[in-house]
């Protein structure tokens, strides 16, 4: 499949502080590719000078066969974005936003009809300042849409917007690959990334830490599946006797136990059992791309903030 | 638009209205005559009338006058003292006593006329003839009012406000807001952008410059000369505030502090450059002031021409217009981040 992107030891510091440090990636034509990370972890910088908005210190990049910052002006024709924060004039309507992106370009849209690709037409007359954050979200990537570009950035379109308004946007976004275009998503959210990006890279203090599908790096770094036990007194060192290894206890008093295939989950009950030690409800369990992402990062994702701890420097786990 | 257009049509209204008769007025000044029954101070009294700068008002002998003008909110008055016509028929020293308002730009009128008519009953009660005389003439084929440099003073207050206001905010505005990078992920160029808005800008000084003229003329009879050399400065003139107020919005950090040094450098500019009075009637040190201020060279330039035809002196105002408009211009310009480096 052709590349839309192209990034190969790319790097760019301000002053002293390294921003993006020697990242290679590519994006292939029609599919999304997500760029997860904390507040810092360089993602803005990367995708605006993909978007030629700012100018890198080393490596190659290409966007549709272009160098961003050379060629920015053909390539803005190709390209739509939605920056981060997208805001607009307090007092224009969506379709007057639309008309004039589109005089902007030098080309002539049917506003209603990017108005209904992005579900915005029963806010076509509202002024900006009076629309919701999430349809505030949808006519940036209206305004996005008016050059009926090839590759759209998306600079954390979700951030700040309720679940609803969230999921709203996600299926404008799906509608989006579904017709063929190339997306590159900048996300807070790992729920986001898992749901719509064909491939992620994990980015962390300006480094790419890992990248693929979330059910490769899942399936790379996770700890594969689990036996969760809820049961009483002496559960946790019955399993433990057994010479089952990898159990671990919670804070509530559930044991989960790494187990490979069937006969691991029997030969774990038969243990529990024989012991006469009391259980209840049972359940499998599988990491996650966030309990992936917390191990690699060391933090968690919580509404656009990582909840930073240790930040791990390593490039595997 | 407001401060383009409509500011300056109520100030050339407003303006024009009071002082459309102030070249042809008169001051209004109160006599107490306290040697009222003397032919002497009678026709010392008609003497002043017939300066035709004084409106002679008589008032009551009871009392005193200087109570009376401040009880009136009044600034001009001449006491006649008592035996004033026996003093000066007997040629003794006897003083008629001035009462003027050093704030009030006619105090000096009323001290020059009356000293006038007191050296002219001087001059008779020894009955010599003046040997020097005075002829008065204009340095324009015509006399200038109020009103004809109200009009260019006006086109430059247009020229600055608007431009300069909006482009502050919308700078400020426009970086706070990001608004630049969304413009600049289009095909629009930073040099379109700045083109686009110096069109803008002049075309609104054009409209400006026309509306003055017509209510200038139409309404309240200014007398101005028109030339092609105006058009020039309607160009420089909106680029040097475009860019003044572009370098404003550059270099503030805030939307609020843009805002506030935009008003530190407009107003004392408005107020100083001419706009509303000709730089002539200023004190000197302020006349120094005013030759720093950008605005001075548009309106000075402006008058020229409109006003005194003055055309070689008119390019020199261009020449330094379009100076200052260039070197801000080009700074603005460099400081202003299309796309981040």
């Amino acid at each position: 499949m052709a590349s839309a992107i192209i990034v190969d030891g790319l790097e760019k510091s301000y002053g002293t502080k390294k921003a993006v440090n020697c990242i290679s990636f590519t994006v292939n034509q029609g599919e999304i590719f997500s760029l997860l990370g904390p507040n810092g972890a360089g993602k803005t910088t990367t995708v605006e000078i993909l978007e030629g908005l700012r100018e890198r210190d080393a490596g190659r990049i290409e966007v549709l066969g272009m160098d961003p910052w050379r060629q920015g002006y053909e390539l803005h024709k190709r390209i739509g974005v939605i920056p981060q924060g997208f805001s607009f004039f307090d007092k224009q309507k969506p379709v007057e936003a639309i008309q004039y992106y589109a005089e902007l370009f030098g080309l002539k849209v049917n506003a209603q009809e990017i108005l209904e690709k992005v579900i915005l037409e029963e806010a076509a007359d509202t002024v900006f300042e009076d629309l919701s954050g999430g349809q505030r979200q949808k006519l940036g990537l209206a305004l996005a849409l008016v050059n009926d570009p090839e590759v759209l950035f998306l600079d954390e379109p979700t951030t700040g917007l309720d679940p609803q308004a969230r999921r709203n946007l996600w299926n404008v976004i799906q509608g989006l690959k579904e017709g063929g275009r190339t997306v590159l998503l900048t996300t807070h959210y790992l729920e986001e990334a898992e749901l719509l990006a064909d491939r992620v890279a994990i980015m962390n203090h300006g480094e790419i830490i890992t990248s693929g599908t979330p059910e490769e790096i899942v399936r790379k770094y996770g700890s594969g599946k689990k036996i969760v036990i809820k049961g009483g007194e002496g559960l946790y060192s019955a399993i433990i006797k057994s010479g089952i290894s990898g159990a671990f206890r919670n804070d509530d008093g559930e044991v989960s136990v790494p187990v490979r295939d069937k006969r691991d989950i029997i030969s774990l009950v038969t243990s529990i059992e024989s012991a006469g030690v009391t259980w209840g409800d049972i359940r499998t369990e599988e990491d996650s791309l966030e309990d992936v992402f917390v191990k690699l990062v060391g933090g968690t994702m919580d509404e656009g903030e990582l909840k930073s701890e240790s930040v791990s420097e390593g490039k595997s786990p | 638009m407001f401060f383009a257009l409509a500011f300056p049509v109520i100030f050339i209204l407003l303006f024009g209205a009071i002082f459309s008769g102030a070249g042809s007025g008169s001051v209004a000044v109160y006599v107490q005559n306290l040697d009222a029954n003397s032919s002497v101070s009678a026709a010392f009294i008609q003497s002043l009338n017939s300066t035709g700068v004084l409106n002679v008002k008589v008032v009551d002998i009871s009392g005193n006058l200087s109570n009376y003008l401040l009880a009136h909110s009044l600034s001009n008055g001449i006491v006649i003292p008592q035996g004033f016509a026996s003093d000066y028929e007997k040629g003794k020293s006897v003083n008629v006593t001035v009462y003027s308002d050093p704030a009030d730009s006619t105090s000096g009128i009323v001290l020059g006329a009356v000293s006038g008519v007191i050296n002219g009953f001087n001059l008779k009660r020894v009955e010599a003839s003046p040997v020097v005389g005075l002829d008065s003439a204009t340095v324009n084929a015509h006399s200038t009012k109020y009103i004809d440099f109200l009009v260019p003073g006006l086109i430059g207050f247009s020229i600055l406000t608007s431009p300069m206001f909006s482009m502050v905010n919308v700078t400020a505005e426009y970086k706070k807001f990001k608004r630049f990078k969304q413009l600049s992920l289009t095909p629009l160029t930073k040099g379109e952008w700045l083109v686009s808005k110096v069109i803008w800008y002049t075309i609104l000084s054009f409209a400006a410059f026309v509306l003055m003229v017509f209510f200038g003329t139409a309404v309240f009879g200014a007398n101005l000369k028109l030339s092609l050399i105006i058009i020039p400065f309607l160009i420089a003139g909106p680029t040097l505030f475009i860019s003044l107020g572009m370098l404003v919005g550059i270099v503030t950090k805030s939307i609020e502090s843009a805002g506030v040094i935009g008003n530190i450098i407009t107003f004392p500019m408005m107020f100083l450059s001419g706009t509303f009075f000709p730089i002539s009637t200023m004190p000197h040190f302020l006349q120094l002031v005013a030759r720093f201020l950008p605005l001075y060279y548009v309106i000075a330039g402006l008058n020229d021409v409109m006003v005194f035809s003055n055309i070689s002196t008119a390019y020199y105002n261009l020449a330094v217009t379009v100076a200052i408009a260039a070197v801000i211009f080009v700074l603005a310009a460099r400081l202003f981040k299309w796309k981040e480096k």
